[in-house]
């Protein structure tokens, strides 16, 4: 790690925090992006309008950043046979887990829940076992 | 303040937060949950920085689990709530999902901006995903 490696993952996840005490202040509610985002499909609930606006500044976060003059790096290695597979994974187990590495590793966390924590130790358990898997083993 | 303009601003700071922290490149999250390769332990710090500042932001906008408000959230904001199959067997699924695409919802959410393939296939992947649960779950 770099020293600025460091600094860029000790700000991120200030802003991370901040965003999610943000959410937690002004709208009484978990900034959990599965369940952000797998509200705006049916059945729909009353009042789920500020779904869609967290989804839309998540979105735009990426050409914001660019237009600020930084730099956003994505790559992406598998094949998209694979990531078809692992979105209906992450799909459909962060919806029955019912939270993903927000809503169960950052918010639930904060504030000790014993499930967040079971939770977390799961995914990054099997995460981790995957990625051996298919690094090493495969 | 009006509850979507906050909703957008707290969008805008998570999306710019997991930019600068790399969280949106997959192959950096590889990188970190690859503990048997060159591991890379710079996520971990981006978390520890996130509960850091959202446990001492909480305990100033001091908000009892009650009034959170999420319907499947609920169970994670109240202290006691019980540890079921349910949780362990989603977390697990997510977990071989995330490890396979180096993807979790949020940073697959911001990369849609890339106009990369790969990204697009994931997400609707995953909305098919959250579909299929909303389908075989109705009316709980």
């Amino acid at each position: 790690m770099t020293y600025l490696t460091v600094v860029s993952a000790l700000g991120g996840g200030v802003l991370i925090g901040l965003a999610a005490a943000v959410l937690l202040f002004f709208n009484n509610r978990t900034a959990g992006i599965s369940g952000i985002a797998a509200g705006i499909l049916p059945p729909w609930q009353q009042g789920g309008g500020w779904r869609l606006w967290f989804l839309a500044g998540l979105i735009i976060s990426a050409p914001f950043w660019k237009l600020l003059g930084g730099s956003v790096m994505i790559q992406i290695d598998a094949p998209l046979v694979v990531l078809a597979l692992a979105g209906l994974l992450v799909g459909y187990g962060t919806r029955l887990g019912g939270g993903c590495t927000s809503g169960h590793g950052i918010c639930g966390n904060a504030r000790l829940s014993v499930r967040s924590i079971v939770a977390t130790l799961t995914f990054m358990t099997t995460a981790g076992i995957t990625v051996f898997l298919v690094r090493h083993v495969a | 303040m009006n509850i979507n303009f906050s909703a957008f601003i707290s969008g805008l700071i998570f999306g710019i937060g997991l930019v600068i922290a790399q969280m949106t490149n997959p192959g950096k999250v590889l990188a970190f949950l690859d503990v048997a390769g060159n591991w890379d332990p710079s996520l971990a710090l981006v978390m520890a920085a996130a509960l850091v500042t959202l446990g001492f932001l909480q305990r100033l906008i001091h908000k009892p689990a009650e009034q959170v408000q999420d319907s499947d959230l609920q169970t994670c904001v109240t202290p006691k709530a019980k540890i079921d199959e349910k949780l362990i067997i989603g977390s697990a699924v997510f977990g071989i999902g995330w490890g396979l695409s180096g993807f979790c919802p949020g940073p697959a959410l911001i990369s849609l901006t890339s106009g990369l393939a790969g990204s697009y296939v994931f997400v609707g992947a995953m909305f098919i995903g959250f579909f299929v649960f909303n389908f075989l779950h109705r009316g709980r």
